[in-house]
């Protein structure tokens, strides 16, 4: 268990006197966060958007078009997530 | 690696999976490269669609006129009526060419041995959306006077007089600012990611298929899927960034009452 610590401790030494490390982690930890977010968001548009689709048929023409709208917006943030992790990236 | 680097017949450096040498015109502003070809490319496609069942006369489309034709008709239908209404007709044909460009210029993605969407550079994705930035500023001034659109786009109607002073700030920079960024950045970044998709699954199937057959399999699967979800990504794209102009020209022409 001790020396289990110990070499974390070694590798995160080696990780902070590289600083490469760090930022690959700090990218993947960073695009990982940006996507929560737009994760939950796409799939509360896209079953709202087959709720009402299937409420009412006859305008789901209207609804696909609001639900791709919709989508795009909150795809936004994550697309920016990774924009970060390729200028982050060492 | 072969003298050109143009076909997709063997895997670059994966630093260099998105950046191709030129091949013409060295150091010169004309310098050409895979992208630009392929952007040449879409771009005669685009015309030559038009021009060719445009030349065709005839009431009933055969052949090419019916592609764009209907073209034209998911554009009007889809895009312009949806969001702009019968005043946005006259638009129509500035949409319908916008996204049959996108389209052909993303479509490279899974054609063999071309493999390479021209939009994972940033360089035509930006240059569209400031297009976009400038016909719909163009149109706000043009329906609603300057300092009609200035008003009707930082102080949204239906706001507490208190809080303009946090919405206008905030609407400044999405009107003004977030929305060519996001505009590019979305198209680009799809492309991106969509790219670098099908790179892994072709260097893993290839890898794996030198040192065991039988491990390919799954990747190669997968391969294949992951093309046909990228054709659907690159029709959706196309149909988002137009769908998103014409969003932002409708609100232009009409502001929110």
């Amino acid at each position: 268990m001790l020396s289990l610590i110990a070499s974390t401790i070694n590798i995160l030494a080696a990780a902070v006197t590289e600083g490469e490390g760090l930022k690959a982690i700090g990218a993947g930890l960073g695009y990982g966060l940006a996507a929560i977010g737009p994760g939950v968001g796409i799939g509360i548009v896209v079953g709202a958007a087959i709720d009402a689709m299937t409420r009412q048929p006859e305008s789901a023409g209207t609804a696909r078009t609001t639900m791709f709208l919709g989508i795009a917006f909150t795809e936004a943030l994550a697309l920016i997530g990774f924009v970060v992790f390729i200028l982050l990236l060492p | 690696m072969s003298k050109l680097n143009l076909l997709a017949l063997d895997f670059p450096p994966v630093s260099h999976l998105f950046e191709w040498p030129d091949f013409a015109f060295h150091g010169t502003p004309l310098a050409m490269n895979k992208t630009v070809l392929i952007y040449l490319f879409a771009f005669a496609l685009t015309l030559g669609l038009f021009l060719l069942s445009g030349s065709k006369k005839g009431l009933v489309p055969r052949g090419i006129s019916h592609v764009a034709e209907g073209g034209i008709n998911f554009v009007e239908d889809s895009i312009v009526m949806q969001t702009m209404g019968a005043e946005g007709k006259k638009y129509v044909p500035f949409l319908t060419t916008m996204f049959f460009f996108i389209f052909f210029s993303n479509i490279f993605e899974v054609i063999p041995f071309i493999q390479f969407p021209a939009n994972a550079r940033m360089a035509v994705p930006i240059a569209m959306a400031l297009m976009v930035w400038v016909i719909y500023n163009f149109l706000g001034v043009k329906n609603q006077g300057f300092f009609g659109y200035i008003k009707n786009s930082l102080f949204p109607p239906g706001v507490p007089k208190a809080l303009y002073i946090i919405v206008t700030p905030i609407e400044f920079f999405s009107v003004f600012i977030i929305r060519p960024l996001s505009l590019a950045i979305r198209l680009w970044a799809n492309m991106v990611a969509g790219h670098l998709l099908l790179v892994t699954f072709a260097v893993l199937s290839a890898t794996l298929w030198d040192s065991t057959y039988v491990g390919a399999v799954a990747p190669a699967a997968m391969l294949t899927l992951m093309t046909g979800f990228e054709i659907l990504v690159s029709f959706l794209q196309a149909f988002i960034f137009t769908i998103l102009t014409a969003v932002y020209m409708g609100g232009a022409i009409h502001p929110e009452h």
